[in-house]
């Protein structure tokens, strides 16, 4: 079994080799003469101005998290894409009732949102 | 070529399912703790399709859409919670949200 | 799919309740000042799904290719479910708007969480057991943080839900566990092979993770530590429905899960495991009661005291005992309901007047609610011929017909270590002078469900046997 992974092994040992030696190789040989322009994080543009973790609205949050809600959502309806034309032969109509009434209840929970100004920025 | 047995998957996910256990018990940052939900949510769901593949019947898939859909829904009303105790004490904390006594 | 059309009308309670929510979430959307609307909307809608679902109850049917049953047992929950729901909205009408979250998503939520407990009650799918309670605890979660800017209510909601959403993974874990040993999600296929698939170790392994998740659920002993906070932290009346509708709702799966022990069709390999946890459960919850000032935190600590009343019934896993839980859940519902209406009626702003002294002389204040109390405080208490010892009498005699006398005797200890706290409060209201001054609001809805649960709790009372012998007819093992 583990006799099948060596190539794999083999591959991931020549990557950090060869990476390793990329990265200490251009430090061991090149000259390093350092200055405070050099040395900031964007050397040709503008000087960095407060903190990187800087704290976000939460109007982000808000967004993200009905994004989550709807886009998982579709994964109810891939399966029964997939399966309609199967479905529909057996079943005729009531393949689609289903769906259709899954699709309107969830229609109404984005109305919902919107109604309450769920998406409002300001 | 011969397929991974499953056993294999199913050591993976019971150690996983540990991990989020231990992380659940130990760790002390409430959005840590909710990870360690979603790890133990998910060491199921490779369990279930593990087995879905084993025993060749779809079931166990179609489960692992539920309990997708289920996570997401309880990480939106989770975060929502956590949120709104941040927003009162400025710590998301556990240790430190103790007005009652455990 | 469904297999004829009848499935549809069979299945009326549950569409019923899903299309009520839709139209409060419609009537939400559109209308400015809606709350008092939907209350008395959900209201309605709880009582007219309580009686359809009565109405079905003679005829069981298991529909959809055996996702779910209606009629029968699952009637009979649905009836707790739904007038449960309705006395606690009775009793929130006036108090939510004291409280702080007087929205008319309250009313929304609620009526998901109960259609959450119908499906756990009808289940007969893994699938099903796992929505419907998805659904009832998401809510939970939700209602119980619902005043965002109170910190304790902040805090209960995460307690609840973290150890909630933990409890879900053990159960998630087990349902997989059962599925690969089994090889299918349906439980009528799991209770045929029950005996052979006992001895099936990734089988038993399953079972026992899913029926640890239910414990947290049932708040029984060892699971407990989030009861008490949660109670005390969220809003009074909500309390009153997690600690009914949803214990309720986890000991319909935890019947259904053992069904088929319960139908003698395999041994109950899970007897020592819930003679544990039963026998802590009410040592602990009655012994920690009697040191609790706040009212909300003692009904806390003997809810935990009543799961393991109930659990005992599990443990003898017979027929009668499985009547005697269910008698003891609608009784225990409609008790609980009463006393946290009555807490809600009396509390003040911002979670005062809930410490026992507030209680002092409640009896010259307000008679007609120092009797009540005092009902449901003897009903708890489970003195005779109150509805409260009905349940435990059942429950006890089920346990010595599977010899479990043991296990009796500490129940009826337990019982007795109880009395003290419950009749303290009656003490309390009825032989000490009041020393804190407040004035009761009037809230006449508030008392409409105090009065509905002391009938009912009357009516369970008087009687017994009848409802019993209902209930042990529909159970169809």
């Amino acid at each position: 079994m583990i006799e099948q992974y060596i190539p794999i092994f083999l591959v991931i040992a020549t990557a950090a080799v060869f990476g390793a030696a990329v990265v200490f190789s251009s430090k061991l040989f090149g000259p390093q003469r350092p200055n405070d322009i050099k040395i900031s994080p964007y050397e040709s543009g503008k000087k960095p101005v407060g903190n990187t973790s800087e704290r976000i609205s939460v109007k982000y949050y808000l967004v993200a998290m009905l994004f989550i809600i709807f886009d998982i959502e579709v994964i109810y309806v891939y399966p029964w894409a997939v399966e309609f034309k199967s479905l529909y032969a057996q079943y005729g109509i009531f393949a689609f009732t289903p769906m259709l009434i899954f699709l309107i209840v969830l229609e109404l929970g984005f109305v919902y949102v919107y109604m309450k100004g769920g998406l409002k920025w300001d | 070529m011969t397929s991974i047995p499953l056993e294999y998957y199913l050591i993976l996910s019971a150690f996983m399912f540990s991990v989020g256990v231990t992380g659940v018990l130990i760790r002390r940052n409430a959005i840590v703790v909710f990870m360690c939900i979603e790890l133990m949510l998910n060491s199921a769901n490779l369990t279930l399709v593990a087995f879905s593949s084993f025993l060749g019947n779809p079931i166990g898939q179609v489960f692992v859409f539920f309990v997708m859909t289920v996570a997401a829904a309880e990480a939106a009303v989770g975060l929502a919670i956590i949120i709104a105790i941040f927003r009162n004490k400025l710590s998301v904390n556990i240790d430190e949200i103790n007005i009652f006594k455990w | 799919m469904p297999q004829s059309n009848t499935e549809y009308l069979q299945i009326l309670p549950f569409i019923l309740m899903g299309s009520g929510i839709v139209i409060s979430v419609i009537i939400e959307m559109f209308y400015k000042k809606s709350e008092p609307v939907l209350g008395w909307f959900s209201v309605l809608l709880f009582i007219t799904v309580g009686f359809v679902s009565l109405a079905s109850i003679n005829d069981s049917a298991v529909l959809f290719n055996n996702m779910i049953e209606v009629g029968g047992k699952p009637a009979i929950f649905n009836f707790i479910f739904t007038f449960g729901a309705a006395v606690m909205i009775l009793s929130s009408m006036n108090y939510i708007s004291k409280y702080g979250i007087y929205f008319g998503e309250f009313f929304i939520i609620v009526q998901s969480s109960v259609l959450g407990m119908m499906i756990m009650a009808g289940a007969k799918d893994l699938f099903m057991i796992f929505m419907g309670l998805e659904l009832m605890s998401i809510c939970f979660y939700v209602l119980a943080g619902l005043n965002r800017k109170k910190i304790q209510a902040n805090e209960a909601s995460m307690k609840y839900f973290l150890l909630g959403a933990f409890a879900t993974g053990f159960i998630v874990y087990g349902i997989a566990l059962m599925y690969g040993s089994s090889g299918t999600t349906s439980l009528p296929y799991i209770f045929e092979n029950f005996s052979s698939l006992i001895s099936n170790v990734l089988f038993v392994t399953g079972l026992g993770l899913f029926l640890i998740g239910f414990s947290f659920k049932i708040a029984a002993f060892p699971f407990h530590m989030w009861v008490p906070d949660v109670y005390q932290g969220s809003a009074t009346t909500i309390t009153g429905l997690m600690s009914t509708g949803g214990k309720t709702a986890a000991f319909s799966v935890l019947i259904i899960m053992l069904s088929a022990v319960f139908a003698n069709n395999a041994a109950n390999t899970f007897e020592p495991y819930f003679a544990g946890i039963s026998v802590l459960s009410m040592l602990f919850g009655s012994i920690v009661a009697i040191a609790q000032d706040n009212l909300k935190r003692m009904l806390a600590y003997s809810s935990i005291a009543h799961a393991g009343y109930m659990v005992i019934g599990l443990a003898a896993g017979n027929q009668d005992s499985v009547a005697g839980i269910i008698f003891y859940l609608a009784a225990y519902t409609f008790m609980n309901l009463g006393a946290f209406g009555v807490l809600s009626i009396i509390e003040g702003k911002d979670d005062t007047l809930l410490d026992i002294n507030s209680y002092a002389g409640l009896n010259s204040k307000s008679p007609i609610l120092a009797a009540f109390m005092a009902l449901f405080m003897f009903a708890l208490a489970g003195i005779p011929p109150m509805a409260g010892f009905f349940g435990k009498y059942y429950v006890f005699i089920a346990a010595i017909k599977s010899d479990l006398t043991w296990l009796a005797i500490i129940g009826v200890l337990s019982s007795v270590i109880s009395v003290y706290f419950y009749l303290r409060v009656v003490v309390y209201m009825y032989f000490k002078e009041s020393t804190v001054n407040f004035s009761i609001e009037k809230n006449n809805t508030g008392l409409l469900a105090v009065v509905i649960s002391g009938i009912l709790i009357l009516v369970f009372g008087i009687i017994p046997d009848t409802l019993l012998n209902v209930i042990i007819s529909v159970l169809n093992f």
